[in-house]
């Protein structure tokens, strides 16, 4: 059993209890749940920070063009980006699908959840400071170009689902050996794993902390692997990272997102 | 109506402006430079228009006109209070203000039209934007190394309520360092002016009550060393001050 932190829906507090191993249990209060009988509200509550190409990947694709306008050199320093709280989401929640548009991108992100207000930590200090582990899907509209800071792309209402909870840190032993599997109706679209990262989490975090403080509650995403899996109206995603867990949500219309119980408890 | 978030015998007062000075919500008056100033307004989310000034734009070598606006988000751990001191780190060689005018919004909306959009303002503060140009890279340029900075982007003293300020679009912005003028410019001359913006950010994401906008800066940014004092004004807002210091 995995000792994990619980947010439902119209409960002001976080939870303590435990999952089982194939995120199909629940334990709360000494009281075992089916996951399907539990409404998921998003965990967290602070600034969350994405990290942009920190997955080996990703970077061996975008590296031809890394001298190249507008980039002209690789990157130095982490690149990194906000997702405003307009974009927070839940659990079984709906993915909009804006107007005009056919289909959303899916970032499937192992997120770090920070225990402590942090600055400029060293790098075999930071595991003292995250609280847990949580799975983050970074949505965005398909992206063409890095250059600029892509508000448009990301930043849309619902555009980040997080949880179903988040898992105590001490509970991961090695959080650069999970595997992450994004399915689309069921079927694998894309499996990676965090020992693809190119800045570890200790590496990662110490030099984020170098230039900016993250405060209890911010999370920091360790980055998207490659080949993002686009979804269209009506597809049930489903990204799972190895021991945090397993992240439902199904992409609904845009006009459809505050009536749709009926596709949400499909969904579930 | 001015109002202010400060400290004062170690309480948070939120007080108001009266006759130049500060009063405390016991109603004691109190000089500006006894309470510590805090932010004005707790944002949550905070928007920055990048290039928004035609003169700034060409500054910084951009000439054609830009195919979308330039808007990146910044974190709480920028924002910092009138009187603060901002970090200048040592290997930095160019360090450079920017005098703001910053929108506080009023209300939740999404699809604003633009003839509808002063509606969702609440009022308005300064804000100076600090770059560190050597930590610029093309990735989501600016990047968050360049503008996210701890205490980057001081803001206040006061928010002053939409009512009194006339035309938002038509106040002048100066920067002072160390004294002596160094930016000048008019809100007029914003590309994409505060109507457009909450028109633009509305169309795709709901702008929410306490947000911020900083609606960009003028030409005139040059490079800031330890010690300066910089002193952004924006007319009817009031001035910020801000005091550079060294790691």
């Amino acid at each position: 059993m995995t000792r994990a932190k619980f947010k439902l829906q119209g409960f002001s507090q976080l939870k303590e209890g435990t999952l089982d191993r194939d995120f199909q249990k629940v334990t709360i209060d000494e009281k075992q749940y089916n996951v399907n009988q539990l409404k998921f509200d998003n965990p967290i509550t602070g600034t969350l920070y994405g990290t942009l190409l920190n997955y080996k990947g990703e970077y061996e694709q975008l590296k031809p063009e890394m001298n190249d306008k507008p980039y002209q050199n690789p990157p130095k320093a982490p690149i990194l980006y906000i997702k405003p709280v307009n974009t927070f989401s839940a659990h079984s929640n709906p993915i909009p699908l804006p107007n005009g548009e056919e289909q959303v991108q899916i970032g499937a992100a192992l997120g770090l959840v920070m225990g402590q207000t942090v600055t400029k930590v060293k790098a075999e200090e930071v595991y003292n400071y995250i609280k847990g582990y949580t799975v983050v899907n970074d949505v965005s509209l398909p992206i063409t170009s890095y250059y600029r800071p892509a508000i448009k792309q990301k930043a849309r209402d619902g555009f980040c689902p997080i949880g179903p909870w988040i898992v105590n840190q001490d509970e991961i032993h090695d959080p650069h050996n999970l595997s992450i599997k994004v399915s689309v109706n069921g079927e694998v679209k894309q499996e990676n794993y965090t020992g693809n990262l190119i800045r570890s989490i200790p590496e990662l975090v110490s030099e984020v902390t170098g230039f900016m403080t993250l405060y209890e509650g911010d999370v920091l995403l360790v980055g998207v692997p490659e080949n993002q899996p686009l979804a269209k109206e009506g597809d049930q995603v489903s990204i799972e990272i190895e021991q945090v867990g397993r992240l439902n949500n199904r992409v609904i219309h845009e006009d459809d997102v505050f009536v749709s119980e009926v596709a949400v408890d499909e969904a579930r | 109506m001015k109002q202010g978030r400060v400290l004062y015998e170690s309480t948070l007062h939120h007080v108001t402006e009266t006759d130049g000075k500060v009063k405390l919500k016991d109603g004691r008056l109190v000089e500006e430079h006894e309470v510590e100033w805090l932010p004005p307004v707790e944002a949550e989310t905070i928007f920055t228009l990048g290039l928004n000034y035609a003169d700034h734009a060409k500054e910084l070598s951009f000439t054609s006109p830009l195919p979308e606006p330039l808007v990146f988000l910044k974190g709480k751990n920028t924002i910092i209070g009138h009187r603060g001191t901002t970090v200048r780190p040592e290997d930095v060689e160019f360090m450079h203000y920017e005098c703001e005018l910053a929108v506080v919004i009023g209300k939740s909306g999404k699809n604003v039209n633009r003839e509808d959009a002063l509606d969702y303002v609440k009022g308005y503060t300064i804000a100076n934007d600090y770059a560190f140009r050597d930590y610029l890279e093309n990735y989501f340029r600016p990047n968050l190394r360049v503008k996210n900075r701890d205490g980057c982007t001081p803001i206040g003293p006061w928010f002053v309520a939409k009512e009194d300020i006339e035309d938002p679009m038509n106040l002048q912005l100066r920067t002072f360092v160390n004294g002596e003028k160094t930016q000048e410019g008019s809100t007029k001359d914003m590309i994409l002016g505060i109507p457009e913006l909450i028109e633009y950010l509305s169309s795709f994401m709901t702008l929410n009550e306490g947000d911020m906008i900083l609606t960009g800066t003028p030409k005139g940014s040059v490079d800031t060393k330890v010690g300066d004092e910089v002193m952004t004004e924006v007319e009817g807002v009031g001035r910020l001050t801000n005091t550079i210091v060294s790691e």
